[in-house]
């Protein structure tokens, strides 16, 4: 604990290691917390005067492209699948405040822990496009972060994640660095074990995490309603003993406003945060995925009318930021990035098939060096180069 | 030079990486105040403090997720899982993250994390104290697992783990804990891991083991010797991987025997590796079948009836014998 930091948001008792006493059992109800939920911008795109951050212009138009050029890499990521050019990726169509929201609040200090359906952020956190193109499409050196990026790679296994991102928050307690971490996960990951115990870590050793979970309706096929029993996964966070709100994760406002909240805290100190973000999965889980089979298309279409990006643009109209034709150059100035980089990503080298034991540890060992020697003697049998 | 026990050479093997790195921390379960369910962290929260010891929420997958976190952030933290019966809830971290991180960031993230946990049979626990399950960490790639026998190898080893930029599991053989006591130097030691100890060279057969078993193989090879007048070579493992092949090969080479005795599963056991390996190498040299005396495919036995499963000195001699006379 950071002996700087200001620790009065503690929800623990001032006293913390008292043992259990009897005086402790008494009848005073027990007062789990509060979860306050916030929308600041409302599906007709009309903000709460009262809640308006009023952002600088300049800030406003930053996280508008950022959200189009997310649904710009989206739908060119798809195409490129179905024309047999990329690997499965999971698309983000319709989350696009909430990942662009929460990664805004970042500096490149703090450090992000995705999940696989957040490339959105991780384009903004330096991830070059051509690169994420490279990583979905199976090649190995899309996987590292780049130079200077303090991210996670994004995990596989659901919420596997969760666990080494509050180890990093409590590498920055360790080392008395005021930074802090942001995870995501959906919702399905909030079953898994480990989540629960990443809570509880964070708690304990009041880390400087945040945890955003992004509830898009379903799991692949599994409903929230098979998930939990709860109406708010929030519930966790203030659980666990931490603050914990409820956003319209459609609410770029609402995101940015809740995770700035929650990371400002953390940096100073007042430990971990739990932001549920209520969204949408409007396209597939993966490519690999149907969602026709499990779901009514209605649920979709009244989603529609919800729409991340176009709720802002109505807001930044009414706001004189934007109009019509501006707003149609952004797009098309984002879809012009999107295929410079499919472009160039098109045009970077094939993988070198020699290179998948060189980095499993610090110095190759015998025995791997030996196997290598066999797989290097393959390649050249099939007339290729390690 | 000291004389210490295996529980008092990890404790300072512990204390001496802590005072020589301020990078190195250890988290675990009642390791601070209480030192630990075996002691091996005694006195060391004192020494060092709540940051560097640290005593954890009971969730060892938590335990491993979270240092292999911190490992990312330049941290390298010891973990102590209470028995290794334990790390099977830690499966999750140990194989989705500790062992893979640096393989999927293509080494840009490194991660210095030693597990630490008490393994194996001897000491009347109850169910999920006694098993010997290190196969499953020399099967995982990425990892590195070591064994110590005594204390003054736990004690060099252990302080070579932690300088490791790679994850590294440490099963401490428990029923050597405390069971005798060895010379140990006052000055930091470092024995390098992957590297297998000739404890006695001879020139009958070679017997190989490591850990726990290394005691009735001991007392095997003497009354070989002394009742049978058998030269056995006898080599301590001390790493299981990665394994050092060489030291095996040259030493069945030479001797044209070998057996095998370790307390884990037979089946894809360490055994049938060092079996593997010798056939693939040696192969032409062996003037008879390599044996291996293990524990059976079954968990491991309630403590009434655990003396019999465990590998014993006598079972090791009749092996060696039928080896040696096999035509």
């Amino acid at each position: 604990m950071k002996e700087n930091r200001d620790t009065s948001e503690r929800t623990r008792p001032e006293d913390i290691r008292s043992p259990n006493t009897p005086s402790a059992i008494d009848t005073t109800p027990i007062q789990l917390g509060h979860i306050e939920v916030l929308q600041i911008l409302n599906e007709h795109g009309e903000a709460d005067a009262g809640l308006d951050p009023n952002l600088d212009d300049d800030t406003l138009l930053s996280l508008h492209r950022a959200m189009v050029l997310a649904r710009a890499f989206d739908k060119r990521m798809l195409t490129m699948q179905r024309q047999g050019r990329m690997g499965t990726f999971a698309p983000n169509l319709g989350q696009e405040a909430c990942i662009v929201g929460q990664a805004h609040p970042m500096t490149s200090d703090d450090w992000f822990a995705p999940s696989y359906r957040s490339f959105g952020a991780q384009i903004m956190r330096g991830w070059p496009m051509e690169r994420l193109m490279r990583l979905w499409a199976g090649f190995h050196d899309g996987f590292p972060p780049p130079e200077g990026v303090n991210d996670l790679p994004f995990s596989i296994v659901i919420g596997s994640h969760v666990l080494p991102a509050v180890g990093i928050a409590m590498g920055m307690n360790y080392k008395k660095d005021s930074n802090c971490v942001v995870v995501n996960f959906g919702d399905g990951a909030t079953s898994q074990g480990p989540v629960s115990e990443a809570l509880n870590f964070a708690a304990v050793y009041q880390a400087p995490v945040v945890f955003v979970c992004e509830n898009n309706g379903w799991a692949i096929s599994t409903p929230v309603y098979k998930q939990t029993s709860l109406t708010s996964f929030a519930v966790h966070g203030v659980a666990a003993g931490m603050r914990s709100i409820r956003v319209d994760g459609n609410d770029i406002l609402a995101m940015v406003c809740a995770t700035k909240e929650a990371t400002d805290r953390a940096r100073a100190g007042g430990g971990p945060s739990y932001i549920e973000a209520v969204t949408f999965r409007m396209s597939l889980h993966t490519t690999a995925d149907d969602p026709t089979v499990y779901r009514d298309e209605s649920e979709v279409t009244s989603w529609e009318t919800r729409c991340p990006i176009a709720r802002f643009e109505t807001y930044l109209i009414n706001r004189r930021i934007l109009d019509s034709p501006s707003i149609g150059e952004i797009h098309e100035e984002c879809e012009k990035e999107v295929l410079e980089a499919r472009d160039t990503f098109y045009a970077m080298p094939p993988a070198k098939p020699g290179e998948i034991f060189d980095h499993l540890y610090e110095e190759i060992t015998s025995e791997l060096a030996s196997q290598r020697d066999e797989y290097h003697q393959r390649l050249r049998h099939k007339g290729l180069e390690p | 030079m000291s004389k210490l026990n295996m529980v008092e050479a990890l404790n300072l093997a512990l204390s001496q990486e802590m005072a020589r790195d301020d990078r190195v921390c250890l988290m675990g379960e009642d390791i601070a105040v209480n030192g630990g369910v075996f002691r091996v962290t005694k006195d060391l929260h004192a020494t060092f403090g709540d940051s560097r010891v640290m005593d954890t929420p009971l969730a060892e997958c938590g335990i491993v997720g979270t240092a292999v976190g911190m490992a990312v952030y330049g941290v390298r933290p010891v973990v102590e899982i209470q028995f290794s019966g334990f790390t099977m809830q830690a499966f999750d971290q140990i194989e989705q993250n500790m062992a893979r991180l640096r393989n999927r960031t293509r080494g840009k993230y490194k991660i210095p994390v030693v597990l630490r946990a008490p393994y194996g049979g001897g000491i009347r626990a109850v169910e999920h104290h006694s098993e010997s399950r290190e196969a499953y960490w020399a099967h995982t790639p990425g990892l590195k697992v070591v064994i110590p026998s005594g204390p003054r190898n736990a004690r060099a080893l252990l302080a070579a783990a932690i300088r490791e930029d790679d994850p590294v599991i440490f099963y401490e053989p428990k029923a050597v804990y405390r069971a005798f006591r060895e010379e140990v130097p006052d000055d930091p030691e470092v024995m390098e891991i992957g590297k297998a100890n000739i404890v006695r060279e001879g020139s009958d057969i070679t017997l190989i083991s490591y850990g726990a078993m290394m005691r009735p193989c001991k007392e095997a090879v003497m009354d070989l010797e002394e009742d049978h007048g058998i030269d056995v070579e006898f080599i301590d493992l001390q790493t299981i991987s990665p394994m050092d092949t060489q030291t095996l090969s040259e030493s069945v080479k030479k001797t044209g025997r070998c057996i095998i005795v370790n307390e884990g599963n037979r089946t894809c056991g360490v055994a049938a590796e060092i079996i593997a390996r010798i056939n693939e190498t040696v192969f032409e040299f062996l003037e008879a079948p390599i044996k291996r005396i293990t524990g059976f495919d079954i968990p491991y036995p309630y403590f009434q009836v655990e003396e019999h499963f465990l590998p014993e000195s006598d079972e090791i001699v009749t092996a060696i014998k039928e080896t040696i006379d096999w035509q």
